[in-house]
């Protein structure tokens, strides 16, 4: 899997705890004010808002909660957002990151959905131990 | 009922807001007590004012779009109204068209199309 890049989250703005669905909306409401203060626009906020409303709900709904933190890349003008759990992983991350594919029922498109939704976006999961997603918006 | 959304009887149809700070679990509650009253009225439409909100991901979505199903099995139409252009790109995007629900520019609108059957 990738290594983060060196400066992902290289000052961080706030964290939250992912254990319900109003986390969930905190989440993703951080995000769309932090990139509406830097001024930008309403379909970019809006795409990467959804992108990580998607992530927030699989951190509660198949980690069994976890941590969500969103930050500042000063260097590369990134806002990123990275989320992690302490679930079961993800044991075949391709199939997983089709559309079509789910295991609880829904949809099956959250993950591609929200990487194509991402600037940038990157999956770290380890079976029995959990998943990490860090994604970013341009700003 | 919470208190994040309220129904509605306008003319002969079902109103209802969502609001953007509307969580998984308030929005399937939505759903259920929106079903109960389609049947109990008789309506002939149920709009779905989404002005309000800035993000519908796949979960948000797919609610609606099993709600404009139920309606349909219930003889009444589902009309999305306000529905912002980034949050139609995005839909897009993310593969879901909703096609059982027709979308209404306003309410207006919608009760227009609601009155001429």
């Amino acid at each position: 899997m990738a290594e983060p890049q060196p400066d992902f989250l290289h000052k961080i703005i706030q964290r939250i705890d992912l254990r319900t669905g109003k986390d969930a909306v905190q989440a993703r409401q951080v995000v769309a004010r932090e990139l509406k203060a830097r001024g930008v626009s309403a379909l970019r906020v809006t795409r990467f808002a959804t992108a990580v409303s998607e992530i927030a709900r699989n951190v509660i709904v198949h980690g069994g909660g976890g941590h969500f933190t969103v930050g500042l890349n000063a260097a590369t003008s990134y806002l990123d957002v990275e989320c992690r759990d302490r679930g079961r992983g993800i044991p075949d991350i391709e199939q997983a990151m089709k559309d079509g594919f789910t295991t609880a029922g829904g949809l099956g498109r959250g993950l591609g959905g929200a990487k194509r939704l991402s600037d940038r976006f990157e999956i770290e999961t380890v079976p029995g131990q959990g998943t990490t997603v860090r994604m970013s918006a341009k700003i | 009922m919470s208190g994040v959304a309220s129904i509605h009887l306008v003319e002969n149809a079902l109103l209802v807001s969502i609001q953007d700070d509307v969580t998984d679990t308030e929005i399937i509650d939505l759903q259920d007590a929106l079903s109960n009253r389609i049947a109990d009225e008789n309506v002939d439409g149920v709009i779905v004012d989404i002005s309000a909100l800035e993000i519908v991901d796949t979960f948000v979505g797919r609610v609606i779009a099993q709600l404009a199903g139920i309606s349909r099995l219930l003889a009444a139409e589902t009309y999305v109204v306000g529905m912002r252009p980034a949050v139609a790109v995005t839909l897009v995007e993310l593969g879901m068209y909703l096609p059982q629900t027709r979308t209404a520019l306003s309410l207006s609108h919608a009760l227009a199309q609601l009155r001429r059957g």
